[in-house]
């Protein structure tokens, strides 16, 4: 069999045993004791020739509905936007995208460049002074910010709004149970996070308050109220996790005083690819620049004066201070931040509110016509491209019946709430027409009789 | 003021110029400003680049012209597997029905997602010899701390609750004890004896019933197969504590020897290193880990199975520790993964191994006689050679590397391991040929009689590259980590 990857020949193999001073490659595994040595082949599938790989791999991805040929109205965290074409001709240089962490910078600038400038682009958006080159994703870094926020003030309770996303919330309880964190849920009352519960459990042992702007259910959290319920507390830290397109038409968290902004930039030039590889980012105050989990660039100049950028501020990472690092990170989304970072410079400063918007005004549209359909819309407050509408029986059978005709229902909120039973969390993004929102309408009608 | 030979974006941004192309206004306009206090309104617009298509791409084009990766070049970086990125990976990534799915759409209509995740599952299995795998960790790091967060399940779930402390050997990645910190352990050091393997008798004085887990590497970041694993296994096991592998370094034994067989109650592997997710400058990886049976009700949920003819997430796992990402992990990285390992084979990925120790061997045999080699036995995928020689001559381990540089070379890992003094890590992997082997061999030969004859061409490197040595300490001092207008 032969192995395209592997160019070494019989020839070279005999020459270079030869300087080794090995009888054969065996000899270069006698170290394994034979106890433990595998004998025999591993049982996989049989490789596979390029051709016949492709049309294997083909079929399989034949075998899924995807968001192309569907119509989309599901978001609850990933969201179908427009990726300007330019994004996968940046990402697609191999350059970039089979480089690793840019530790040595002469040879490294462009990545670490493209950093600072996603570093750049993060503090804008969110109104943070310091933003970091990524994370894994939003609910990774929300679980870091939280663990942070513990560390940071020797506390232990957590408050975290049931408005934020379910799955990131189950990310911090599992993160949480490092550090022995107590973790205490505030409830949702028509979408919001009930500040009365929140001012009630607010003490002198909490270490942060989470929330999410707009929240899991697409609303927007009065920032401002629950600042000033934080204010009343010395040192507890406002974590806001934020969807950073929304920030193109909201106030960013940073002007309401937060302490740490985290989020996931998917919605800027990276596919929802069954829910990863997306990306995190992470941003804070100047006040805990040295205490920010992963990898930072920083500007600087080399011996001739020339501006350069290297990774900074090393000494609170892991492969410097081990055990005593801020966090365990290592790898993270570097190309996924550089995808972000090619479509937020598409984007651009006036796009992006523009894009914003349009989002807006087709979640408005929506929100009309199920309206106007007689559907009970649960949404009332302000919110940003997402809201929920009561059907009459389980959102399931809608998905299955409304995906027969070439849509992709919204998100079944009965899920992560037992208590919302038939609630849909709609996404209504740029790319969808009025036409597609008129028929969804119509078909949703139909199915509900 | 610096130069600035290479603009920011930001510096090529001007007023009114743009390169978006979003859709038309299709519906009736509503008055948003109606709806929302004006608070919530964003006052001042986020400073993104007003720029053309033309000048994005001239940019990135620009900046990937100032990178270096596997493509562009030998990258021996120690402990990385920089190995060939195989382009029909990048393909079947992209295809819509793999790229363009949502993770909540109703499983019935992503099985084919569901399938290739599933016999990625299997094969991890099959090559670590574990009993159960899980796909959901974003990364090395996250493995380990799931991993770890899987022995902290099982040791609470058996009254266990005095079990504070996760041993990690003094050669390991920094991650390991990081990540046992952020498990809520307290790491402790086992040293390494004359042979750059674990001290049984050092891991016999610090095991003891406090005792966790052991995290171990192996072969371990000397590139040295730890011979007394057996041993090892058993000391901790008798101790109650639990075995950690560290696959990052499985590049070395696929088809040699598996973890699972070796006693290991956990291992996660990199994805992105020994499977050929590309590196992307950084990431996004994929760690997934694979378990013993004994461990296996602890696993991440949702945990990905097959019923009858379907695939299914089961969420019903009392005993999960619950999510540690959201969504179901990296899935395009894990889809790069399987496309290599269905390239491969068994057959293929045993010779992958024999290849890349081979390599590795070969290199360590020609670069000893100018290079202090601190642990002379055969070596695994990798080895670890000191700079002590030449730092007698005035010429350090970080010159030596950055006179690699002149020479179009991407240097190895150096100063990792830290029980090496002025460690050079050099991983050459299985891809590259013997004549990319023999050119580097040569110019490191050459680096070697130059720290002899004219250190100071080696001192004062990089001399051919875009911009020379960097400012370090006042990057760090004073930091900016923005640009600002
Ligand atoms: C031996 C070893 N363990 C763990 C890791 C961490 O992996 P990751 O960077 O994917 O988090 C690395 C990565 O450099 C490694 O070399």
């Amino acid at each position: 069999m032969e192995f395209r990857y592997l160019p070494m020949t019989e020839t070279d193999k005999k020459e270079m045993l030869k300087t080794i001073g090995a009888d054969s490659t065996d000899a270069l595994f006698s170290d394994i004791p034979s106890k433990v040595r595998f004998v025999g082949d591993l049982n996989l599938k049989k490789p596979a020739n390029e051709a016949e790989l492709k049309k294997e791999l083909t079929n399989l991805a034949n075998k899924n509905a995807n968001l192309k040929e569907y119509s989309s109205f599901l978001g609850a965290g990933v969201y179908d936007h427009f990726i300007p074409s330019v994004v996968d001709h940046v990402i697609s240089r191999s350059e970039f995208y089979t480089a690793y962490t840019p530790y040595q910078p002469e040879i490294s600038q462009g990545e670490l460049q493209a950093i600072f400038e996603f570093q750049t682009m993060i503090s804008e958006l969110t109104g943070m002074p310091v933003a970091n080159s990524s994370m894994y994703d939003g609910g990774t870094a929300l679980a870091e910010a939280v663990n942070l926020s513990a560390a940071t003030t020797k506390r232990k309770k957590i408050l975290v709004s049931k408005t934020v996303h379910p799955e990131s919330r189950a990310v911090i309880d599992s993160y949480a149970k490092g550090p022995n964190l107590e973790i205490v849920e505030i409830d949702q009352v028509n979408g919001l996070t009930d500040l009365k519960q929140l001012a009630d459990e607010l003490d002198e042992n909490t270490a942060s308050v989470v929330i999410q702007y707009p929240n899991f259910f697409g609303q927007i959290e009065p920032l401002n109220e629950v600042k000033e319920l934080i204010d009343q507390q010395k040192k507890t830290m406002f974590i806001v996790s934020s969807n950073p397109l929304a920030l193109g038409y909201l106030t960013p968290p940073g002007e309401f005083g937060a302490d740490i902004v985290v989020g996931d930039t998917q919605v800027f030039g990276i596919p929802a690819q069954f829910g990863g590889p997306h990306c995190g980012y992470f941003a804070t105050t100047t006040k805990l620049m040295r205490k920010v989990p992963g990898r930072l660039v920083g500007q600087t100049t080399d011996e001739d004066g020339q501006r350069g950028f290297v990774l900074t501020l090393q000494a609170r990472e892991q492969h410097i201070r081990r055990d005593k690092a801020t966090s365990n990170i290592c790898s993270n989304q570097a190309l996924n931040a550089l995808a972000s970072s090619v479509a937020m410079s598409s984007i651009g400063k006036h796009g992006l509110k523009k894009m914003a918007m349009l989002n807006m005004q087709k979640a408005r549209y929506m929100k009309q016509k199920l309206s106007e359909s007689n559907f009970e819309i649960i949404t009332q407050d302000a919110f940003f491209n997402e809201l929920v509408v009561k059907v009459t029986g389980p959102v399931s059978d809608y998905n299955e019946k409304l995906l027969k005709k070439g849509f992709i229902g919204g998100y079944d909120l009965e899920q992560a709430y037992p208590e919302l039973h038939g609630h849909m969390l709609i996404a209504v993004t740029e790319i969808r027409t009025k036409e597609e929102i008129d028929t969804f309408v119509k078909e949703l009608g139909d199915i509900n009789g | 003021m610096a130069n600035q030979d290479f603009p920011l974006i930001f510096e090529r941004s001007k007023e009114g110029r743009t390169s978006y192309s979003l859709p038309e206004l299709d519906i009736p306009e509503f008055d948003l400003e109606d709806e929302f206090e004006d608070t919530f309104i964003r006052k001042t617009a986020p400073e993104l680049p007003e720029v053309s298509e033309l000048e994005i791409m001239r940019h990135y084009t620009g900046l990937s012209r100032r990178n270096y990766g596997v493509d562009s070049g030998f990258y021996p970086l120690g402990s990385c597997t920089m190995k060939y990125n195989p382009k029909i990976n990048e393909d079947v990534a992209r295809l819509d029905g793999f790229s363009h799915i949502h993770p909540y759409q109703d499983p019935k209509s992503v099985q084919g997602a569901m399938e290739m995740m599933y016999d990625l599952q299997e094969s991890l299995k099959e090559i670590t010899g574990m009993n159960e795998v899980s796909l959901q960790p974003a990364a090395g790091a996250q493995g380990e701390w799931t991993g770890l967060m899987m022995i902290r399940a099982f040791h609470e779930a058996n009254g266990d609750f005095n079990r504070t402390k996760v041993i990690v050997p003094d050669s390991a990645h920094g991650t390991n004890p990081a990540s046992a910190t952020v498990a809520g352990f307290d790491a402790v050091t086992v040293k390494s004896n004359e042979k750059g393997l674990v001290d049984l008798e050092d891991l016999r004085r610090v095991v003891d019933n406090d005792t966790a887990a052991l995290m171990l590497t192996n072969p371990n970041t000397l590139g040295l197969f730890e011979t007394e694993i057996l041993e090892m296994a058993e000391i901790v096991h008798e101790a109650g504590g639990k075995l950690y592998y560290d696959g990052a370094n499985l590049n070395a034994i696929m088809g040699y020897a598996r973890p699972g067989d070796m006693g290991f109650d956990v291992v996660h592997l990199n994805l992105h290193k020994t499977f050929t997710g590309p590196h992307g400058g950084g990431g996004p990886g994929s760690g997934p880990v694979g378990v013993s049976k004994e461990l296996t009700p602890y696993l991440p949920k949702p945990l990905l199975i097959k019923n009858d003819d379907m695939y299914v997430f089961d969420y019903d796992r009392p005993e999960s520790i619950g999510r540690v990402k959201p969504y179901y992990g990296n899935f395009g990285i894990n889809l790069r993964a399987y496309t290599y390992i269905r390239t491969m084979g068994g057959e293929g990925l045993k010779k992958v191994s024999e290849y890349a120790v081979l390599n590795a061997n070969y290199m360590m045999r020609k670069l000893e006689k100018e290079y202090d080699l601190p642990f002379p036995q055969h070596c695994k995928h990798e080895f670890v050679l000191s700079g002590k020689r030449q730092k007698k001559l005035g010429v350090r381990t970080l010159d030596i590397a950055k006179r690699l540089l002149d020479f179009g070379y991407h240097p190895p890992t150096i100063y990792f391991p830290l029980n090496v003094e002025e460690a050079l890590m050099v991983e050459p992997t299985e891809t590259e040929s013997k004549e990319t082997l023999d050119g580097f061999i040569e110019t490191m030969l050459e680096i070697s009689d130059e720290a002899k004859n004219d250190p100071e061409t080696v001192q004062d490197a990089p001399h051919n590259t875009i911009v020379k040595r960097m400012d370090e300490t006042t990057a760090a001092r004073k930091p900016i980590l923005r640009y600002n207008k």
